[in-house]
């Protein structure tokens, strides 16, 4: 017993990935504040496409989201020439934040501390007093404001999804996606406009990275959301299966009705709980339409590091992963309708809400067991999780009894920091 | 204070209680058979978005709330205390009344951590029923987009 605890005190904090693989997950990677801050550089700042914003949240000129990428404030704009800009929401001058509100319209931005002001491309275009008042103070003569703006983004849009990236080095995003990937971003956003419905934040007491094992983990979908089994939404036996691109860092899990699968007894042998008796009082919840010309009724797709577009039957959604420390996540959820929505239609997506978000029938676990973890991990920095469902590797699979997806997190998590 | 809101006030009381002390059957019964209960932020509904943490536009989707939490969901153990204000009665008819009330909600976790869940105003419509109100539509809209872990019971 002794011995256990003194072997994993001499790996606690090591920084030292514990084996070759991804099956192993040390669990100081959910603890550690130098992870925390590596990780803003290496993976947010870095070479990497962060989710940003929608399109029609930016549609007209002068728009703007203020937004994260990381922890690092973001702002996006639509300046007169109709394209979209981002930029750092930092003032060059002394580090406040420019912009305040969530969203809005202006034609520039002022700092509200010395009224530095930038145009809508982030552009240092004054600074108040700058030569001074008669003829004393001000900046000095070699002060050249075209060398002090907030670091800019490059942006690009998938879908009317607005990416960017602090990066040069990241292939176009499209490339970086992978076919498999994007081409399913456009099954779910293509050809239509899309109607924010609602939002709303979910404020997680974990490490982000847990919630987006959660995400990727198609093993405990029909466990721990009991909602879903009961009611036969989704199960492990539907046909279905996970994609995970080469880089490891993307994936998708779906799952298409298959009736023949439908009574089969699995579940019972496994000893789990699913075969209750509940039946809804008003099961209109669960009257869907057809939205898609394929028979997939849940996809859910995640983009590293940090952005997710779910399909749950009718309920679309995007979801944001905010870090704001080792153990505090902010995840920002846009419900989303479209615009060819006829009202009978909107109606069942405003039903269907209820299964995600804070009060989700069957995502409500989602914002718990990530805390869960991270309490039960408290003592044991040295130690590993296990990841060896469905062996050791990433590939895609048509089996969801898999973690393959959440080892291929780690796979492009391992690359872009170095570990 | 008017007949109306001494009702109203009273219903309010009755419906914080059976919340409060674990009663959850015993909530969807002060609601209408057809009904609305949405629970929505003050930035949803100033902005006019329809979406929210929870909507149900009948009684049996509040029974089967109840039942989801009771069978199926999984969620540590914790209780709430509500606090409401005073109703404004926001105009009243002989059958109808719409009113607004402040709330403040405190969670009690499984292991004492007492924290501030929630605060904003139920924006109803009751029933009178000849003395017996019941909820016709309550869209609760909480003064924060926050929401701490989950939001289970109702608030």
């Amino acid at each position: 017993m002794l011995d256990q605890v003194a072997r994993t005190a001499q790996e606690t904090r090591s920084h030292v990935w514990p084996s070759d693989g991804v099956s192993r997950v040390p669990f100081w990677i959910f603890q550690d504040r130098d992870i925390y801050a590596a990780e803003q550089q290496r993976i947010f700042r870095g070479p990497s496409w962060n989710y940003l914003c929608l399109a029609v949240e930016v549609k007209n000129i002068g728009d703007f989201v203020t937004t994260f990428v990381g922890d690092t404030p973001v702002i996006v704009t639509r300046d007169t020439d109709g394209e979209l800009y981002a930029f750092e929401n930092r003032c060059a001058h002394r580090g406040a934040l420019i912009a305040l509100e969530s969203r809005g319209n202006t034609k520039d931005f002022t700092c509200v501390y010395h009224a530095w002001s930038y145009d809508r491309q982030g552009n240092l275009k004054g600074v108040a007093f700058k030569d001074g008042i008669k003829g004393k103070g001000g900046m000095p003569a070699s002060f050249c404001m075209e060398q002090h703006n907030p670091r800019k983004l490059r942006l690009a849009e998938a879908f009317g999804i607005v990416f960017g990236s602090f990066s040069n080095d990241v292939p176009p995003l499209e490339e970086h996606l992978g076919e498999e990937i994007y081409s399913r971003i456009g099954r779910v956003m293509g050809g239509r406009t899309p109607v924010v419905l609602g939002r709303y934040t979910q404020a997680l007491p974990n490490n982000w990275k847990l919630y987006m094992e959660n995400v990727k983990d198609s093993y405990h979908a029909s466990i721990l959301h009991l909602f879903f089994t009961t009611f036969e939404l989704n199960r492990l036996s539907q046909t279905g299966g996970i994609i995970v691109d080469p880089t490891g860092g993307h994936h998708i899990s779906f799952s298409a009705i298959d009736t023949e699968a439908a009574n089969n007894n699995e579940y019972a042998e496994q000893n789990i709980r699913s075969d209750s008796e509940f039946k809804l009082a008003d099961p209109s919840l669960l009257q869907s339409f057809k939205e898609f010309p394929d028979n997939v009724t849940l996809q859910i797709l995640s983009t590293f590091p940090t952005f997710i577009l779910q399909q749950i039957q009718n309920a679309i959604a995007v979801r944001q992963i905010v870090p704001r420390s080792t153990d505090r996540t902010d995840l920002y959820w846009t419900l989303l309708g479209f615009a060819e929505d006829t009202p009978e239609q909107r109606l069942i997506r405003l039903k269907q809400a209820n299964l995600v978000g804070p009060a989700g029938y069957i995502s409500m676990e989602d914002g718990c067991v990530g805390g869960f973890v991270q309490r039960g991990i408290a003592g044991a920095g040295g130690e590993q999780a296990v990841i060896e469902m469905g062996g050791a590797g990433t590939e895609s699979s048509e089996s969801r009894v898999t973690e393959a997806s959440v080892r291929g997190f780690w796979k492009a998590y391992r690359a872009q920091m170095g570990l | 204070m008017s007949d109306v809101a001494n009702l109203i006030n009273h219903v309010q009381n009755a419906y914080a209680r059976c919340i409060d002390s674990g009663n959850l059957e015993g909530w969807p019964e002060f609601f209408e058979e057809n009904c609305i209960y949405k629970i929505t932020t003050a930035d949803n509904y100033a902005q006019g978005l329809e979406a929210g943490i929870i909507f149900a536009n009948s009684r049996g989707m509040l029974l089967d709330r109840v039942a989801s939490l009771r069978e199926a969901n999984i969620y540590e153990r914790h209780v709430y205390r509500h606090f409401l204000g005073q109703p404004w009665i926001v105009s009243e008819d002989a059958s109808e009344a719409r009113s607004e009330t402040s709330f403040f909600v405190a969670r009690i976790m499984r292991d004492g951590t007492t924290d501030v869940y929630a605060t904003g105003r139920y924006i109803d419509v009751y029933r009178l029923n000849g003395g017996s109100p019941k909820l016709r539509e309550r869209i609760v809209v909480c003064d924060s987009s926050r929401f701490d872990t989950l939001l289970a019971l109702p608030l």
